[in-house]
This record gives C-alpha cells, structure tokens and sequence, in this order.
C-alpha cells in the first residue's frame, strides 16, 4: 500500500523514505523545466533572490499541456530529469528536499542529496492525464515569458510517486534492475 | 489526375494529431495488458496499471495522454497520379498541424533555432515531412506525435560487416541498457538495418508505424526481433524502470540492401505511449 504523504519533506519524512516506496503526495510543489532551472541557478549565482522559499521545497519538472477552459492544467506528466542534473546540486545546498521526474540522476546529484538529505522520486512519463487529475490549483509565479517552461506553483492531492533516490544513497533504479537482470518475463 | 483539396489535407493532418494525442492505439492498449500478465515485478504491475488507466482518462476527459505531444513527424504516400489543389501540399500539412495542436490544447514544443536561440514557434511547425512517391490516386497520410524523451534515446552506427547479425543485437541490447528508464519503458524498439545512414534511422522511424508486436514478414528479420525482444527483457529494467522483466513490448526491424563494406544500424526508441494515427484520402 503507498503511503500518504503530507508536503512539505520534514526531517522525520526524509528518513522514513526507502527507495522502491510508493508514496501519494499532496500539499504544494513547484514545478519548472531547463530554462526555469537556469535562472534560478543563475540568481543564486549572483547572490540575487529565488522567486520562491527554496528551503523544504519540492520541484516537479514538468511543462504542461494548455489547459481547456474551465480546467486546472492540461496533461501533466514528468519530464527527463536528467537535463537538470546541471542545476539540481546547487538548489539542494540552497534547501531544496525534493524532485519528481523520471531517469536516473547523475553521481553529482545523488551525492548532493545523501550529503544535504533530500530525496528523488519518480513519476510514470507519459501518465500526465492520470497526473492532471491530482493536481487541484496550478499557478505561474515567475518567469512567464518562458511559456510552457515558467516556474508553477501546484497544489496536488494524492500524486502517484515511488522513491527512487532516498537519503541513504538507496537506488531503485539500480536495486530494481539487480534483482531481475537476467529474469525471463 | 485525380484532385485532392489542400484544405482536406490540412483538416485530416490537424485531426489526426488532435486524435492520436488522446487515444491510445488497441494495440498498443493490448500489449500493455499482455504485459501486465508477464510482468514478474510487483512495482512494475503497479505502473502498468497505471499506465492504463491514463489512456481511460485521456480518452475520457479529452486530456492529451502525455505532456509532450511532441514533434510533428508525418510521413505520406502520394499516389501519383493525384494532383494537390488549391495549394501546396507542405503548406497544407503544416497548416494541419497548427490547428490540430491549437485546437487540441496540445503542448508546442518546436524552437526555431537548434543551437542558438531557441525561440519556440508557438504553433508546432515545422513538421517533419517525409514523402514516398507511389503508384495510384490515393494520398496517405501518417502521423507520430514523437516525445523526446524517447527520441533522444535514439542512435545510429555503421558496424563493419564482420560484426554482422550479433553485432545488431548486441547494439541494439546495449543502447537499451545504457539509456534504462530514461525513455519511458516499457518501449517500442524501431531498428532499420542497411541501406545508408539516413535511410537507416528512416526505416528506423517507420518500423514504429507497424501495429505492436506484429512481426516481420521476413522470417530471418522476426527471428531477429524475437531474440533482441528476449535480451533487451532479461535486462531488468521494467516499467519506468523500477526492475522488472517487461522492459519492451515490442522489437520492430526493417532492413534495407547496403553496400558490400558497410553495415548501418538505427535504433529509434518509442516509448511506451506509443501514439501514432493514418488516413487515406
């Protein structure tokens, strides 16, 4: 059975998190792609603020769909994350506890979040209708210009994720694949 | 001659996107399914199901399946004997996907520039046309919303002729293994043998037009699929790759004659919400 999970990532979640759990969000996270990445990246370089409290956060990267009149957002499925890996270290040391995506992250990462505690959770790419569903209020909050790639403020209930990179450097990707390499289906 | 409406053209090409971004082909449905029966890892059956459910949800609530309706590839057969009116035919198709991505509430995610400014179009075009001349009065038209997630997971080699049939699976086995969860497994794996680097990776890309798990009609080329099918899912990876033992539904080849020093090789990854869409017109 998934866990259900109340967001924001506290201390005493992040320890109870093994890779391979199924967990159900809900509460707020932000989302943003490459180009938010950047500039968020960018500010902290120039010691100028974050258009949000980075600290205790959650980052969703995902560029929706448009949504139909009347509705909250359009499809809203995971994006590789592996395209923020350049990004994500510096975010983690600035407080950020965790990212949703999908694929696996580079070494550098994963050390920032055994070293900083925070965690990776994965999302199903190609579910953004599934997806779209938990999210129940969706805003821009800075970066407009970037269109799809704009940093989003979400509000979710019950989002399907599984960990895949916990504090303890635990790894579903490579645990997951130990266990049935060489298994017939 | 027989005359075919640029408009009809334009409408066919903007509802077959708008179409194929929200219904998951029945095969592709199917194999899902098979797959889930399979499937030997807890996690992994989870995440078929899940992956099923979205295809209820999209056809349901008219929300796209993905986020990422990609880029608009469209491959068409002109009969030759038809004759285009009232405008041209690339004109037409990309018009097409203009309407059918606005229309659709579809996610535009084509930049101008490759490596410069990267300025998004805001309409989906250019679209990627590729056109076959052939005999007849008909004109079809295919499409495929291709992601990138799963298109980034291509590659294209020219192996030396030595290297021969276990040189193909053992690329294309260990292209999978190296890309792992990135393009959404479990995939669909087009691989074009022969021909020349271009006409590889196209062949490459059509094999992803054939229904989900239908076989060559060459029996040396469906053996080939079977035993890269076999390999690539006694890899581990599993659905999102979470570890499991479906890590493709499907291995699709199509080979082309090549020169006597050369032996090119494409693998065109397709995740597993495979969309794609046809009309003749």
């Amino acid at each position: 059975m998934p866990k259900k999970i109340t967001l924001p990532l506290t201390e005493k979640v992040l320890e109870d998190l093994k890779a391979g759990d199924s967990l159900l969000l809900s509460g707020v996270l932000y989302a943003a792609r490459d180009a938010a990445h950047k500039r968020m990246v960018d500010a902290l370089e120039q010691g100028k603020p974050l258009p949000l409290d980075i600290k205790g956060t959650t980052m969703y990267y995902m560029g929706p769909t448009p949504a139909r009149p009347g509705r909250v957002i359009g499809s809203a499925g995971p994006t590789t994350s592996g395209r923020m890996d350049g990004y994500a270290s510096q975010l983690i040391a600035a407080g950020l506890k965790g990212m949703i995506g999908k694929g696996p992250r580079s070494q550098g990462v994963k050390d920032a979040m055994v070293k900083y505690k925070a965690v990776y959770l994965g999302a199903i790419g190609g579910a953004g209708a599934l997806i779209s569903k938990c999210i129940k209020k969706a805003e821009i909050i800075a970066y407009e210009e970037l269109g799809v790639e704009a940093l989003r403020r979400l509000e979710v209930e019950d989002f399907p994720v599984t960990v895949i990179n916990d504090i303890y450097g635990g790894d579903i990707y490579e645990e997951g694949k130990a266990k049935y390499r060489g298994k017939a289906s | 001659m027989r005359r075919i409406q640029a408009s009809e053209v334009t409408n066919t090409v903007a509802r077959l996107f708008e179409h194929s971004c929200r219904y998951l082909p029945a095969d592709v449905i199917t194999a899902l399914k098979q797959a889930k029966k399979r499937e030997k890892s807890p996690i992994c059956r989870d995440v078929l199901d899940k992956m099923l459910e979205n295809a209820e949800i999209a056809a349901k609530e008219k929300i796209p399946l993905c986020q990422d309706t990609g880029v608009a590839v469209v491959m068409l057969e002109l009969g030759q004997q038809v004759r285009i009116a009232g405008g041209d035919l690339y004109t037409a198709v990309n018009e097409g996907v203009r309407q059918g991505y606005h229309k659709g509430y579809l996610r535009k995610s084509i930049v101008s520039q490759p490596c410069f400014a990267r300025a998004n179009t805001e309409d989906n075009t250019p679209a990627m046309i590729h056109t076959d001349i052939v005999p007849g009065d008909k004109l079809k038209i295919r499409v495929l919303p291709k992601g990138a997630g799963s298109e980034n997971c291509s590659r294209l080699t020219v192996l030396s002729p030595a290297q021969g049939r276990q040189g193909v699976v053992d690329f294309v086995v260990d292209l999978v293994d190296e890309f792992g969860s990135n393009p959404c497994p479990p995939v669909i794996i087009g691989v074009g043998v022969g021909g020349t680097t271009e006409k590889a990776m196209f062949i490459a890309k059509k094999a992803l037009l054939r229904k989900v798990g239908e076989p060559s009609s060459d029996r040396q080329v469906a053996g080939l699929e079977k035993e890269i099918l076999e390999k690539v899912n006694k890899l581990g990876i599993g659905a999102m790759g979470y570890g499991g033992t479906v890590t493709a539904l499907a291995v699709h080849v199509e080979t082309l004659p090549c020169h006597m020093a050369s032996l090119p090789v494409a693998v065109n990854m397709q995740c597993w919400c495979a969309r794609r869409g046809e009309a003749t017109l």
